[in-house]
């Protein structure tokens, strides 16, 4: 996860965090990280490109990217389905 | 300061037809000009429809009268320009201060687009005929200078609004006694580089839009250009075809609520439509057709509307989003729906929204779906709003 | 009207109050940079990480202005910008070539949209009020500033924000200096008018404006007048269109202590200038204002700030060492400077 926490901080320029800064059960968004829905978008095409998953539409956002855990084991399950 | 503005001319160039005659009948006829792209080069053409003008660069620059190899944003903005200013038949044009306020949303970037390809391989390569007119004010000048009209000049871009503000910025120009004749709206081509924004902003429709529908799924890009003279009294009590139309009222107000996103009550729509109104001294019962911005995104759709029930609400006028017909022509879009709410007054006619199944189930009104004829319209307030929060509302009356 | 409060971000040392015009900051190069500030006090850290300089620059010095004249929220927010954010739309337009349309993002591509300044200002503040964006090459700040003096006049706002950002990037940079824009071989800005050569320096800003219908206790100055011409064919036309000018504002050139004309360092633009210091200028001094920001669409900002600058203080900054001038106060001052002999604009200004 922690890979994944540093493509998300790279992705979304969060300048002054670390890895350990984010919690694997903090919300992303508005009470945990303060995140956005331009941060909803960008983080769709980070799993386009890093793991080339694709969000069947965008209302499934708010469920896959509630933490990084949500985010890690979405990525889990559709890696698997995919090979 | 309170004297009027008048409409004298009127220019149009979109999906639905290349002047303003050809769009009417296709707005009377329900055409629709969404369609598979056909002139823009882009890797989405067989999945992304669009609105295109049904003509190539060569085609249109025959029209104009300017280089094919000029940004088609500046051959689309001439062709209307022109048809508007030639429409109003001023006379005593050259004896007049003349002014041309043009909008547009990212200038030549159509050929910036193809200089760039080439560039980024090696920096001392790329035609530089292709950037040098990059600018949103280059494409102004190309089409002023063409126009013969020197006195005032200038450009806005406050992205989907931007045309909106074009027209009421020329209208303070005439009252405040700086210009006597302005022509003014918009125009933007179809570009990659909106294409492609728009596409991962995740709001465009791959069929064609539905607004104001609860099923609907986005938006559809459209190109054109929609401009309008505007008069002192003084000039339109000179000229033959007697204008009767006056831009009585306008307003732009900030949602500052998120960079792209409307927020969900509507605020900025609702403070631009109230201060339209309160600036022409009508009120909402008077108006009798609203030109809605009408997207067909959800967010749009549901903030306009919840606006709309907030300020009209018992009793709503008709309205219509024509971007059914002509996609979403960005920048240009304030210019050709002010053309077409002036037809409305002008015609006695509201038009449909294309394709509208089922009504949006929180908002208490539905906007028409059939196109009606012999209606009383004699106010028509126009909607246009942006990314940036960037909200305006224009209102033509007949006097 | 009024110019309440300024703020001013520039390849000199003017954001800093104590600061401001103390020593000239040399460049050995043909292109001038922003020196600056320490965004994170004007910024919120959620809002900086998307942010790019443009944007930055933009919205501090817009902050800052409002600090300085102790408004909140002002009654309209006005910007103009001849490039808009180019370095949002260069990275956009790189990805979409390198990519192919595929897997983009869209950040850079909402931040490159022409009014964003306006709109995060707007944000910012909260502020609802009007908000418009200009684009018109050498007129974006000249037609901002126009309309604020409208909306002053139509009793539409007490007082108005209005501001001027451009920016330059290596790509920008790359592509006027193609198209020959600009000096080449060593060049100090400090002796940009020593010798006649072509090309000008590349410079940016972003500066910032409050006016208003009513005086204040610390007011900056008056702005009686600004007034536009647009490719003007010779000198004469140049100088009919001053003349006439002044007379629509009941001044005469004797009464004017000071002329700021924007020449760049270019031989062939120069001209222009020289011919006038040789006509209808010649009687008055003359200040040059584009070594210091050096050479952009929307410079005649920073020649507003100097003149604001300039009156406020009744002397020249200590960059200017002008013996001719006599020891009275500076308390008029008229702008001429244009951009590329395209656009040119005239700026009254005048003491409280």
């Amino acid at each position: 996860m922690t890979d994944l926490k540093l493509q998300i901080i790279a992705q979304l320029n969060l300048q002054d965090l670390k890895p350990e800064d984010i919690g694997d059960d903090q919300s992303l968004f508005v009470d945990g990280l303060g995140l956005d829905s331009i941060d909803a978008l960008e983080l769709i095409v980070l799993l386009q490109q890093q793991y080339k998953i694709k969000l069947a539409n965008a209302d499934e956002g708010p469920a896959v990217f509630k933490t990084v855990r949500t985010m890690a084991e979405y990525i889990t399950a559709h890696q698997a389905t995919n090979s | 300061m309170s004297n009027k503005v008048f409409i004298a001319g009127l220019g149009a160039i979109s999906a639905i037809g290349n002047n303003v005659a050809e769009c009417l009948a296709a707005l009377q006829n329900e055409q629709s000009g969404i369609g598979k792209m056909q002139y823009l080069q882009s890797v989405h053409k067989d999945k992304i429809p669009v609105a295109e003008v049904k003509l190539s660069n060569n085609e249109l620059a025959k029209i104009a009268g300017l280089s094919g190899t000029k940004s088609r944003t500046a051959l689309l903005s001439l062709i209307a320009a022109k048809e508007a200013l030639n429409h109003a038949a001023i006379e005593n044009f050259n004896s007049l201060r003349a002014g041309f306020i043009s909008a547009n949303s990212v200038g030549g970037m159509d050929k910036t687009e193809n200089f760039f390809t080439e560039f980024l391989q090696n920096n001392t390569k790329g035609k530089l005929r292709n950037i040098i007119n990059h600018e949103c004010g280059s494409v102004t000048e190309l089409v002023a200078d063409k126009l013969g009209i020197k006195n005032y000049i200038s450009t806005i871009s406050t992205a989907c609004s931007s045309s909106a503000n074009a027209i009421f910025y020329a209208a303070r120009l005439i009252k405040n006694n700086v210009l006597d004749v302005v022509v003014a709206g918009g125009a933007d081509a179809l570009t990659k580089f909106t294409l492609n924004g728009f596409n991962t902003l995740m709001i465009l429709d791959n069929k064609p839009c539905q607004p104001f529908d609860e099923n609907r799924r986005g938006l559809n890009l459209g190109e054109g250009a929609g401009y309008i003279v505007l008069v002192s009294e003084k000039v339109a009590a000179t000229l033959k075809n007697n204008p009767n139309i006056i831009l009585s009222g306008y307003c732009n107000a900030n949602d500052a609520y998120h960079q792209t996103a409307s927020s969900p009550d509507g605020n900025g729509s609702y403070l631009a439509m109230s201060g339209a109104l309160k600036k022409s001294g009508l009120l909402p019962q008077d108006i009798d057709y609203i030109n809605l911005h009408g997207t067909g995104t959800n967010n749009n759709d549901i903030a306009e509307g919840t606006a709309i029930k907030r300020l009209f609400e018992p009793s709503f006028p008709k309205m219509s989003s024509t971007k059914a017909y002509t996609g979403h022509t960005l920048g240009a879009c304030g210019g050709l729906e002010a053309v077409f709410s002036i037809l409305a007054l002008q015609h006695q006619i509201i038009y449909p929204t294309l394709r509208l199944q089922t009504p949006m189930k929180d908002l208490p009104f539905v906007p028409e779906t059939i196109f009606a004829k012999n209606v009383k319209v004699k106010n028509v307030l126009s909607n246009s709003f942006g990314f940036g929060g960037n909200c305006s509302s224009l209102i033509f009356s007949k006097i | 009207m009024y110019i309440i409060a300024t703020a001013n971000i520039s390849p000199q040392n003017t954001f800093e109050q104590n600061e401001v015009l103390k020593n000239i900051v040399e460049y050995n190069s043909n292109q001038l940079t922003c020196i600056e500030p320490d965004y994170k006090s004007f910024i919120d850290a959620k809002l900086i990480r998307r942010m790019s300089r443009i944007i930055k620059m933009g919205v501090t010095a817009a902050t800052k202005c409002l600090q300085n004249a102790g408004v909140s929220q002002p009654d309209a927010i006005v910007t103009g910008t001849a490039y808009g954010c180019l370095e949002d739309t260069g990275l956009f337009l790189t990805k979409m070539v390198e990519y192919n349309e595929e897997l983009l993002t869209p950040t850079a591509f909402i931040q490159s949209t022409h009014n964003t300044i306006g709109g995060q200002i707007g944000l910012m503040l909260q502020c609802h009020n009007y908000n418009n964006a200009f684009v018109h090459r050498g007129f974006s700040f000249e037609s901002a500033l126009q309309d604020a003096i409208m909306l002053l006049q139509e009793n539409e706002a007490q007082n108005v924000l209005v501001g001027a950002i451009d920016e330059i990037t290596n790509t920008s940079h790359t592509i006027l200096s193609r198209l020959g824009l600009y000096k080449q071989g060593n060049i100090c800005n400090s002796n940009l008018f020593a010798k006649k050569s072509k090309g000008t320096i590349a410079g940016e800003g972003s500066s910032f404006f409050l006016l208003a219908n009513e005086p204040t206790e610390n007011n900056c100055a008056k702005l009686n007048a600004l007034h536009t011409f647009y490719k003007p064919n010779n000198v004469s036309e140049i100088e009919g269109s001053i003349n006439n000018f002044l007379i629509e504002n009941a001044i005469l050139l004797k009464n004017i202590d000071l002329i700021i004309v924007g020449k760049n360092g270019d031989a062939t633009n120069d001209d222009v200038y020289e011919e006038l210091e040789k006509s209808i200028f010649k009687n008055n001094v003359t200040i040059n204002y584009k070594h210091l920001c050096g050479e952009y669409p929307t410079a005649a900002a920073f020649a507003l700030w100097l003149a604001t600058d300039i009156v406020k203080e009744g002397k020249l900054p200590a960059v200017y060492l002008k013996n001719e001038l006599s020891e009275n106060p500076i308390k008029s001052i008229l702008v001429y400077t244009n951009y590329q002999n395209i656009h040119h604009t005239l700026l009254l200004i005048s003491a409280c």
